[in-house]
Formats: C-alpha cells, structure tokens, sequence
C-alpha cells in the first residue's frame, strides 16, 4: 500500500481500462508486475510537473488526466500483486513448479536497481521507501501452490518475476537445476521477458531525474551503476543523467538516439557479423572450436526440428554443429510434452529460449535481443506459416501421420532461403513483424481510385486477388466482397518477393503454387507475379533482370494476381499485360515509380522541426502502419536494430497482458521514447536523449495529427472489392 | 504472347526445362536470356516464365520459356508446362549420377505424356566443374586436357557422369545432347539455336524455310493435345491454315 500511495506520488499513474475493486488473479498478477514497470517509464509524468503547460491542450493531455481516476485500481493491484509474481512466463500457462537455477544472480542483479537489495528480506520486511523501487522487488517467488517446492522457501525469494529468473519447471513437480555462472549476468534475461512482462525493466534508473519528484533520485546511483553489463541497446547510465552531466548535456540538444556508444552496448558489438555465414566444420574437425564460437557469437537462433527429433531448419550452422543441440532440445521439449505442462521458453544467462510446438514440429528461438516471450513467439508462429505456406496443413500432417520420423527438409528442400530472409527479417527488426501490420506507398487518394479502378476494369474471371505493391509497400488490393486479406499471408508473401532473392532474381515471369494460411491453409493459391522496374521505365519481364545485388527490394514495382486455378497463368498473364499498359497510359505508373524513388519521408519532412527522430504509427482499424525514413538517424543496420530494439520494448510493454497501459514514457540514456495507445492506434516515437519531454508530447501529437489529416493517403481505407 | 509484328517469319516455341534441383536449370535460362550468370542462385519457387528471340537465317523462333522448379514437391504441376510444350530441356549436373537418373525419368515422362512431337534435348550443365578446357574460362581445367569419358580420373575433375554414359543415352532416345556451362556460357546458346533448328517447321506459323525434319502427322497428334489458350494455340491455329 504504501509503494501505492508513493506511486501516486510520483505520478507514475498507470490508466487500467477496466478498474475493478476485485480484479482476477491474472489481471493482479500482471498489474503489480507492470506497476513495477511504471518505474521506468515516467508515464504522463510531464502533466503532473507542470514544466511543460504548453501541452495542456494536446489530445494526448486528456488521456494522461485520466489515471488519477484509476489509481485505486493500482492500489488493488498491488495489494495481490506479492502474492502472484510467479506465474508470468507463458503466455497462458501459469506453470506450477518451477525451478530455480540460478536465482541468487538474477535477482542480485536487478535488485540493486530497485530496492539497493533491501528487498532481500522479503515481503514482511518491506522497506517503506523508497517507494517505487521496493515496488519491483518485493514481491516474492510465491508459486501457485507453495507446498510444492517447499525448497524454495530457504532461498531469497527476491525474484522480482519469473522473468528474471532462470527457470525449469518439470511436470512432476520436482525442480531441475541449471547452473548459471556466478560472472554471467542476466540483464538480457531480463529484457527477454516473459510475454507478459515487461522487457525494459532495466530502464528502472531514469525516473529519479526525469521526475521531479522528492524521492532521493541519486541514493540509487551506486546500485544503479552496478550494474555495468546489464547495459545493453537501451541501457542507460546514471551519470549521463546527473544533475552536473545534464546540465551540460543540456547544451546540445541535438544529440541523436543511440549516437553514443556505450561501452556496456556489446550486447550487439557483433551485430554486424550476425548475418555472416558460419563456416562449415573442415572434414578434420580442426576448427570445430572456432566454428562453434561463431555459433555462439550469433544473438539470434531459429531452430525447428520435428517432434521425432530431426533437425528440420537452423538459421545458422550446418548439419554437423547442430545436430547435437538439436538432440538436447528435443529431449527437453518431449521431456515437458509427456506431462502436461508443455514447455514455453526459459532462461540461461543472458539468452532468453522460446519454444512453441505445433502439431508434430517444435520451434524454438533462442535471442539475445531482448525481445519479450510474444514477440519471439508471433516469429516463430510466422515460420510456421512459412512452413505450411509450403506444404499445406493436411500435407504436412500426412506426412508424419503416416511416418513419425519423416525428415522434413525433402519436401521443404529450397526454402531454407525463405526461412532464413524471414528469421533475418525479425532478427534486422520488422515494424511489419512487430505490429502485425502493412505498410502502403503513399499516394494521394485519387490516385489511389484510379489504380484500384484500372484494376478493377482488367479484372479476369479467375482472379481472387489483386495486388500492386511497391518496395514491399502496398499501393493497390482488389478483392472478392467475402474475402479479406490476412496481413501475416501477405508478410509471407512479401518475404518471398522483396526480401528472399528467389522470385525476383529468376527474373520473367513467375507462377507460384502458394499455401495462404490466414486464407486457407489446407490448400494452394496459385500466385502469378511480375516485376517492374521502378527506375528505367521498362518492364523487366524478359530482359534486363537486374541480380539481386543490384537493385534494392525498394525499387521493385510488383504485380501480383492471385487466383486458385492453376490453369490460369495466361489469362492472368493477360490482365497483368492490361493493367500494365494502362496503369502507364493513364499515368499511374509514373506516380507509383515517383513515389517510389522518393522513399519514405524523412520525420522532419513531416512534422518540421520536431525533436522526434522515428516514429511508428499503426491504424488499428485498417492493420496497416506508417513510418518515416531509416534514414537518416537509423540507416545503419546496428543504428536500426537498437532503434527496433526499442520498439519492441515499448511494444512488449503496452501490450503485456492486461496491461491496459495507454501512455508510455520511457527515458534511457541514449534516447527518450514514448508509447501510446488508443482504440484507434498505436504510436510510438524516440526522440535524443535530451530531447524535453514537452518536445517529444509535441512532436507525437504533430505526428498524429498529421497521419489523421493524411489517414487515406497513406493508408489504404477500405480498398477495392468486387 | 504470340507476335504477329516482327519483320522476320517467326513463331513462338514453347520451352520446358525439368530436372532434378540445383542442376542449374534457372541458370542456363539466365544465360541465355540474359548472358548472365549468378553464383549461389537461390532456388526457383513455382515456375518462371521467359521469353527469349532466337534467329535462324530464315526465321526467328520466340522461345517461351518455362523454368520449373526442381524440387520434388513441384513435381506433380509439372505436366502443367510440359503439356502444349514443343520443345523441351532435360538439364543434369555433370557433377552429379543422380541427376542423370532423374532426367532419364523426365526424358520417359515427356515420352510418355507430353506431345509426340516433342523435341527434347538432354544437357549436363557445369561443365565448368570439369578439366576439359572445351570452354572459355574454365577455372579448373588448366593443368590437363582428358578424355571426357574418363575425367573423374583426374585431379580436380568434378565430373561423375561421362560424357560417353549420357550421349550414348540421349542417342538411343533420339534426344539432342549438350554439355554446357551455364556460369562461362560454354554451349548455352548453341542448345538453344538446336532446338529451334530441329522444330518441325510444320507446326511453327509462318514456316518457309527447309528444314523441316518431322512428319505433319506428329504435329497433328500435337495439334489435339492443344486445351489451352495461350502462345502455343494461336500459333498452331495459324499453323493449320497455312
């Protein structure tokens, strides 16, 4: 209660869409674990302070009026939060038994942060204040039935959730020890939270500067700062912030997110080799060790194998390296399937394993960037996607209804590449992935009709749907009146023709037998595709295919048809050469290649002047989203991958399960980010790290603003249906 | 789509190419096509559809080529393509026996099913993995010259399917043969240039010249295979009137 009172205090106000006096155990569970969250991120604080009057009459200033209303909730949530901090790691498990390896670390680690370790006493010892750290840590490890892992009573039950915990949990109730290293840390364990928590608690140090609140912000420094590699993407160091270092930083404003680089950003120091190969093991075995650092050194794993223990896909390392972690994986996973607790993801050091199973194969990544539990898992569910986009469902389950040990790579043979440019794709960071949603070239709406009419006009009997997509952005969808596009059939359909080189560089023409699951996934489509140079003018159907090298995913103009005859190559051939001709005689064809060769925006195109350096906006209504340019801010693929390291978090933490949280502000030492929620959209932005606050409010509300005055240019509303 | 408009006597060929994957079918039309070449080629998905001119002195032949994937899994659309085909490439990776073993199952399929007058040609492609120095370029085959039937022999000699094995084949089922290689372009056009020669000048629209080398009653026979619209049927059509 009094963390509550203090949590008001401070006006870390979370707004929770449904107040409740008795809120379910989850809703708890997760209230008191997202208050904790609130630490960090200094919500509507800039309302409360009253530096920054110039918003009061922005829109987002009625939302953060909100959560004074709300704040009992909280209290409430908080009350029963101590009780529940254990059940957070799968996203609809609430496992039982847990086992804890490890733990002494985890939590030394984090606690320092929260309580300057306090909180090892336990819940009855519960220092008063400072408040909203002792919020984070206090709770202890209390499991669902307690009598089960008595254990674990003797131990400092400190773990703040299980996320910071490295934990096993064994169907039988009996608990598996994992040792982890005393030297390792577990900050990236932590950031690779459990779905429902929130990654970013290591940003727990801002809010003491950023608030002007009285609680005594630099108390916490020396804890704070013991946490040297916990820092990683986003971390922040108090000195940046103190009050001297920020009075002199204060001088340039201009600093850009993620300019400087940290010492404790080694997490992604390799970043740049991610992508490289993995040398294949010499037939003498001599650089095995060298080829299995390599291995190791990747931060991101994407492995599927079949429920028989066959390897089927790994994102890095050939058949030989693999083998043997594939064995080990399928021992643990099938350990976990013969009870009835499957396996969800666990923790060792610093890398967070997540594991989903669908019918007879296991998915499993293993990252070291961060991302929460939901995130790592919609990835793999979209390589399954791939897989069934390939096979079909019933094919696929025939073949292992009929043999269990099926080696799935023979009817999978030649998508490995798709596999792989989709596991880059997220592993790179995908606003796409991330916000399940469709980015569309930006045209003015007129000319939006005029392209959906010529195709509407060229349209064949057998045609299902019909598309005309630019540089991986849509520019134009018809569709039957019955059928709607599912966005996760057309990311799959995107990896294939912009990011795997496979369809374009064949070059002419192609006809592909394609499986879309999110339309049907018992049978094929059959996918007629043509590219069209953006850039000369001429159609590249026959001649002058340029390699994939050669002209980047964003120049490339694609018609695709897609219709469930596989007979129709030739009459859709002919619609494609109709529409092409038209779309160039009534001019659309120049206005997509211009807007094409103009690119995305650049944030200061849009919103002059503003302190914003990237932004996200997703239209719930319409799944689709906006973003500016990369460039120039985030051109890097390093720059890129912090900035999307950020997105996720702030995503993981709007959208941890009840959550409910609308406003987010997040303060890190290399940059400030706001998050921001309504029915409507979703928006999320950074800004430098000093950037004000009032600049970063500003900015977001220019944004929005701006996006509702362009909503059907740069979204397309509706679409064309026949 | 069939043209009427070019100044030189010409029709359109349809072309299939089947084989076993990773063969290098895609990059033989890449060469041909396009003169050129992509190492580390990622796999064809579906099919992809091509169009390239070819021309003899007294016509020019459109070829509309079909790149299929080889992948098992395709398999079964294969007939899809080979179905209206007048002619049809039958690639195996010199480097590889099995290959071979697969395309001799092609060549039996495109017997069996595709058109009767069907011309097919058989090639082994990577000639370039090989010592012969028939190519410009060949990066492995300085040191010496051998026989080819006989070059797994030699050091650095990736070759496994003689020359003799597969020509002796291809001659017992009247298939034209090739060794080509696709990454110097050793042989690629020349294939093409064959195949265009050995179409029954019958069953091509606007055909003049000599050379004409099968019976009108295979094309017949072709003619009634025919169920789809497309190049080919326009085509056979005029063909019929002349």
């Amino acid at each position: 209660m009094q963390c509550v009172a203090s949590l008001r205090t401070v006006g870390l106000l979370l707004r929770f869409a449904k107040p409740s006096s008795n809120p379910p155990v989850d809703d708890i569970i997760q209230k008191g674990r997202i208050s904790s969250t609130s630490e960090f991120f200094s919500f509507p604080c800039w309302d409360f302070m009253g530096h920054s009057s110039d918003q009061r009459e922005s829109p987002s200033h009625d939302r953060l009026h909100a959560p004074i209303d709300t704040a009992p909730t909280a209290t409430a949530a908080e009350e029963d939060g101590i009780t529940t901090t254990m059940t957070q790691d799968g996203e609809n498990e609430a496992p039982k038994h847990r086992m804890h390896a490890g733990s002494d670390e985890s939590t030394a680690t984090i606690t320092p942060r929260k309580v300057d370790g306090k909180n090892h006493e336990g819940p009855e010892q519960r220092p008063p204040l400072p408040p909203r750290p002792s919020l984070l840590g206090d709770r202890p490890s209390t499991p669902l039935s307690p009598s089960k892992r008595p254990a674990l009573q003797s131990k400092p039950t400190t773990a703040v959730s299980s996320v910071d915990i490295q934990t096993l949990s064994f169907p039988d109730g009996s608990r598996g020890t994992f040792a982890a290293p005393g030297s390792r840390s577990v900050s990236e364990g932590r950031g690779i939270s459990g779905g429902t928590s929130t990654p970013s608690s290591r940003k727990v140090s801002q809010n003491g500067t950023e608030f002007d609140d009285s609680t005594s912000l630099m108390s916490y420094a020396p804890t704070l700062r013991a946490n040297g590699d916990l820092a990683s993407l986003l971390d922040e160091g108090l000195n940046s912030q103190s009050p001297a270092w920020k009075l002199l930083s204060s001088q340039a404003d201009n600093v850009n997110p993620f300019e400087t680089i940290y010492d404790e950003d080694n997490a992604l120091f390799n970043f740049d080799h991610e992508f490289d190969e993995v040398e294949a093991v010499d037939s003498k075995g001599g650089n095995e060790e060298q080829v299995l650092l390599q291995w190791k050194a990747k931060l991101k794993h994407y492995l599927i194998l079949s429920s028989a223990g066959k390897p089927i896909y790994s994102r890095h390392g050939d058949q030989n390296l693999i083998n043997g972690y594939i064995g080990i994986i399928q021992t643990i996973i099938s350990f976990f399937q013969d009870g009835k607790d499957p396996l969800m993801g666990f923790t060792a050091g610093d890398t967070r394993f997540v594991v989903a199973i669908e019918g007879p194969l296991y998915f499993v990544a293993i990252s070291k960037l961060g991302e929460s539990d939901s995130q790592l898992r919609a990835q793999l569910e979209a390589l399954y996607m791939q897989i069934l986009s390939t096979l079909t469902l019933p094919t696929l389950t025939q073949l292992f209804t009929n043999r269990p040990n099926t080696d799935l790579r023979r009817p999978l043979e030649g998508t490995e590449t798709l596999l792989s440019s989709l596991a880059d794709t997220f592993t790179k960071g995908s606003p796409s992935a991330l916000l399940s949603a469709l980015e569309c070239l930006k045209i003015r709406k007129s000319q939006r009709y005029t392209i959906n009419n010529t195709l509407l006009k060229a349209r064949t009997e057998k045609l299902l749907y019909g598309l005309v997509v630019a540089g991986g952005r849509l520019v134009s969808v018809i569709r039957p009146k019955r059928h709607s596009l599912h966005p996760s059939d057309l990311s799959l359909i995107f990896n294939m023709l912009f990011e795997a080189g496979s369809v374009k560089a064949g070059g002419g023409e192609n006809w592909i037998p394609v499986c879309l699951p999110g339309f049907n996934k018992t049978g094929y489509l059959y996918m007629y595709v043509s590219f069209i140079n953006a850039h000369d003018g001429e159609e590249s159907s026959s001649n002058e295919r340029p390699s994939t090298a050669g002209s980047s995913p964003d120049d490339e103009i694609a018609i695709l048809l897609i219709s469930a005859d596989k007979e129709s190559f030739y009459e859709l051939k002919q619609m494609r050469d109709d529409v092409v001709a038209q779309l160039e005689n009534n001019g659309s064809m120049d206005i997509i290649r211009g807007a094409v060769r103009q690119g995305r925006p650049s944030t200061v195109d849009i919103v002059p002047g503003t302190q914003l350096r990237h932004f996200l906006y997703k239209s719930r209504a319409n799944v689709q989203f906006m973003m500016p340019s990369f460039s120039p801010d985030f051109s890097s693929l390093l720059a890129r991958r912090k900035l999307m390291s950020l997105y996720h978090n702030l995503h993981a933490s709007t959208h941890a399960k009840h959550s409910h949280v609308k406003v987010l502000h997040c303060v890190g030492r290399d940059s400030i980010s706001l998050a921001w929620t309504t029915p409507l959209f979703e928006f999320y932005c950074v800004a430098g790290p000093n950037a004000s606050r009032a600049g970063l409010a500003q900015g977001a509300n220019r944004v929005i603003q701006w996006v509702k005055r362009e909503e059907e240019r740069v979204f397309i509303i509706g679409g064309a249906v026949f | 789509m069939a043209e009427a408009t070019a100044p030189k006597p010409s029709s359109s060929v349809k072309l299939v190419l089947l084989g076993e994957a990773a063969v290098g079918k895609s990059s033989l039309v890449l060469r041909f096509v396009n003169n050129d070449f992509q190492e580390n080629k990622e796999p064809t998905i579906g099919a992809a559809f091509l169009t390239q001119k070819c021309n003899l002195p007294t016509r020019t032949i459109k070829f509309e080529i079909w790149d299929t994937a080889g992948q098992e899994r395709f398999a079964s659309l294969a007939p899809m393509y080979y179905r209206n085909a007048q002619s049809a490439l039958v690639v195996y990776d010199l480097t590889k026996p099995t290959s071979l073993v697969k395309a001799k199952h092609w060549v039996a399929e495109l017997q069996r099913q595709a058109s009767p007058g069907i011309v097919i040609a058989l090639v082994g492609n990577k000639l370039d993995l090989t010592n012969e120095s028939s190519g410009s370029g060949d990066a492995l085959g300085e040191d010496s010259e051998t026989d080819a039937a006989e070059g797994e022999n030699d050091d650095g000699d990736a070759r496994k399917v003689s020359t003799a094995e597969a020509k002796t084949y291809a001659e017992e089922e009247g298939l034209l043969f090739f060794e080509t290689s696709a990454k110097n372009g050793t042989n690629v056009t020349e294939v093409f240039t064959a195949i265009a020669n050995a179409i029954p000048e019958t069953s091509l629209k606007g055909a003049r010249g000599p050379g004409a080398t099968q019976s009108s009653a295979n094309r017949t026979e072709d003619q009634s295979r025919v169920n789809l619209t497309g190049p080919r049927d326009s085509a056979s059509k005029e063909g019929c009137a002349c």
